[in-house]
């Protein structure tokens, strides 16, 4: 082993981490810090070590008017939830359709999940908030979840992960007397264990990061995910709480923080435990 | 469980690919036979028919008297051993055997009590609660054994199991098959395309060529008296020499086109004199002599202990292996001569055996 350590590797790693770290650093600082000196530029590297009330501030109460961000944050929560496991559901169902039976138009029900690719949420945007309308399902958690859950990558994604088990697993899965439903539950799911814990993980922070069809979808207060409410205190003509926008922010980077390394521990134990 | 197996005039395409010509068999309850061909003569094909898990383009399979071409794999009762084990990976080598089992809705102690039992047969009890991926290739093969055991099914279907393993390995797992299947009276099917696994497992042997079943007897039977020059060629380490003749002297000898005459010790071949033939005869036959006979230029010496194969070319540029007890000679041309008892005379046209007439 050689035991001298590499300083220009470690310095450049340790300029790529506070690169990296430094912006989230000053949001942190400056959420302890007082509205007003924020606003004339005297922002402080060192947090303000009597300011950490403010995030119990904004957690229980918010900006004066607004929601509260605990309910922002459960709203953000609860929708990316649905989407990632909802898009994960859609799309085992669909790829194990597509990848294990032989029916009638197979290929065309894989090409049409394929070419929806070329349809993101932005452009088919108007068409699917009059369907939403149609529906009555404007300001709804529903509206707010259910268009967003379709995905076509992640069933590509497992039609991939299914391709790769081999053919005599299935079979031998069929001379045991498992059917489909026991098949899917049985085999399938736990041999793709790992890519489902990897594939929520990404889904769930797509999900909390939604913007654009939340703000048009749920124009009332109580479905205001915390990327619209951080929007929103901005965007008050008052002066701006920038001390209470900061801290929202470091509370709106938690769950997905949270969510990552939940599963990693997960997403490895998956790795390691099946072997395909 | 004993279960008599019947196949009739069982055919399988794909597309416009002929992949079986048409198999009639019959296996005794009990009996095991070994299926052997080249890869891709279609063996595997024979047996995932067999199994349910293709439909056959034509024929039928009678299993104890009981048409099941048409039934689903699971209603067939016939439990298989695939070539990669193809195990669960994330179950523990106890659910593995187990998981058919609980599907058929056994009780839970009955499930124990037969996944001990096949695990205590296997060697596999302090193992049952790894994973596969904790196990050698080995243990793995009795694993997947030791699932098709618990089910105690009707037929037991092997697709080339061994072939994965070491050679050390297979030959030990080879003797614990023959002893397993012996011992628990289940007839098997066993695929296969290394003849010695062949010989030594079956208690007959069925000869398959490009889908066509070229013979189907006991395993010495098929070894000493070859149905064709495909299987000629095919049973028996090294190779038999196979070499160009004409019918000579009344159908009383073969012409070698090599050079010498070798009547036939055993009768007549009937024919016309001048007729193509192809002699067979094996390595372990061909004698050295001191001289005369044919010259063999030795090309190449492979010691393997106890004996010593010599492959060589004989003076019209046919190639000739013998194999001898013991060490090889050092000269670079030895004599050969070809006892004429121990001939293999076939048909060049047809590929044939030819038997002696009367
Ligand atoms: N599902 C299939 N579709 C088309 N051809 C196949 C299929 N399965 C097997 N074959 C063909 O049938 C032939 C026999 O295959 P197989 O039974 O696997 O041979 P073996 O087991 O004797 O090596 C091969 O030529 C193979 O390409
Ligand atoms: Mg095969």
């Amino acid at each position: 082993m050689n035991r001298r350590i590499d300083w220009t590797a470690h310095i450049v790693l340790i300029l790529g981490v506070a690169l990296f770290v430094l912006p989230v650093w000053l949001v942190f600082a400056g959420a302890t810090q007082d509205p007003g000196a924020i606003d004339r530029g005297e922002l402080s590297l060192l947090p303000n070590l009597h300011g950490f009330g403010v995030f119990a501030d904004v957690l229980g109460n918010g900006v004066a008017g607004a929601t509260p961000v605990w309910r922002m944050l459960a709203v953000s929560f609860g929708m990316a939830l649905a989407i990632a496991v909802g898009k994960i559901a859609i799309s085992l169902l669909s790829a194990y359709a597509v990848t294990f039976f032989r029916f009638p138009l197979r290929m065309v029900c894989f090409w049409t999940i394929f070419i929806t690719l070329m349809l993101p949420v932005e452009v088919r945007i108007i068409p699917t908030y009059a369907v939403m309308a149609g529906f009555g399902l404007i300001n709804s958690f529903t509206g707010l979840t259910v268009p967003l859950i379709a995905s076509a990558t992640a069933t590509l994604l497992f039609r991939q992960v299914f391709l790769a088990i081999p053919d005599e697993l299935v079979e031998a899965a069929r001379m045991d007397g498992a059917g489909p439903w026991r098949f899917f539950r049985d085999i399938l799911l736990p041999v793709s264990a790992a890519n489902v814990a990897a594939l929520f993980v990404i889904l769930f922070v797509y999900g909390w990061n939604q913007y654009l069809w939340p703000l048009l979808v749920a124009t009332d207060p109580r479905l205001d995910t915390i990327v619209i409410g951080i929007v929103k205190m901005i965007g008050t003509d008052s002066a701006v709480p920038w001390n209470k926008v900061m801290a929202t922010s470091v509370l709106a980077l938690l769950p997905p923080i949270a969510v990552v390394l939940l599963m990693q521990r997960w997403f490895v134990k998956g790795l390691t435990e099946g072997d395909k | 469980m004993m279960a008599s197996l019947k196949l009739e005039g069982l055919r399988k395409s794909f597309g416009a690919t002929k992949v079986l010509h048409g198999i009639d068999l019959e296996l005794a309850s009990g009996e095991m036979l070994v299926i052997v061909g080249a890869s891709g003569c279609g063996k595997s094909t024979l047996l995932r028919l067999v199994a349910g898990l293709e439909e056959p383009t034509a024929g039928r399979i009678v299993l104890d008297g009981r048409d099941v071409a048409n039934l689903d794999p699971a209603e067939r009762d016939i439990a298989m051993v695939f070539q990669n084990y193809a195990l669960y990976p994330h179950m523990s080598v106890f659910d593995n055997m187990a998981y058919g089992l609980k599907i058929r809705r056994l009780s839970t102690a009955e499930i124990r009590k037969r996944v001990e039992e096949a695990a205590d047969m296997l060697g596999l009890r302090p193992l049952l609660d790894r994973k596969p991926r904790q196990l050698s290739g080995g243990q793995r093969q009795r694993v997947a054994m030791g699932r098709a055991i618990v089910r105690h099914p009707k037929l037991f279907l092997f697709d080339e199991p061994l072939s994965n393993l070491d050679a050390k390995l297979r030959v030990t797992m080879r003797a614990e098959i023959k002893r397993l299947q012996r011992r628990m009276g289940v007839t098997s099917l066993y695929v296969t395309h290394d003849q010695v696994e062949a010989m030594t497992l079956g208690d007959r042997l069925l000869v398959l060529h490009q889908g066509v079943p070229v013979q189907l007897a006991t395993p010495m039977e098929v070894f000493e008296r070859p149905a064709d020059i495909y299987v000629a060629g095919f049973i028996g380490a090294p190779a038999m020499n196979l070499l160009p003749a004409r019918l000579a002297a009344g159908g009383t000898a073969a012409q070698l086109d090599a050079g010498p005459l070798v009547p036939f010790a055993d009768g007549r071949r009937a024919g016309a004199d001048g007729m193509k033939l192809t002699v067979g005869i094996r390595p372990e036959h061909v004698a050295l002599v001191a001289e005369g006979g044919l010259a063999l230029q030795v090309d190449l010496v492979e010691p393997l202990g106890s004996e010593t194969v010599l492959i060589g070319r004989l003076p019209d540029g046919e190639m000739l292996s013998i194999k001898l007890a013991g060490a090889a000679p050092p000269e670079e041309t030895v004599h050969v001569a070809i006892p004429p008892p121990n001939l293999h005379v076939f048909d060049a046209a047809t590929g044939l055996r030819l038997e002696p007439r009367g």
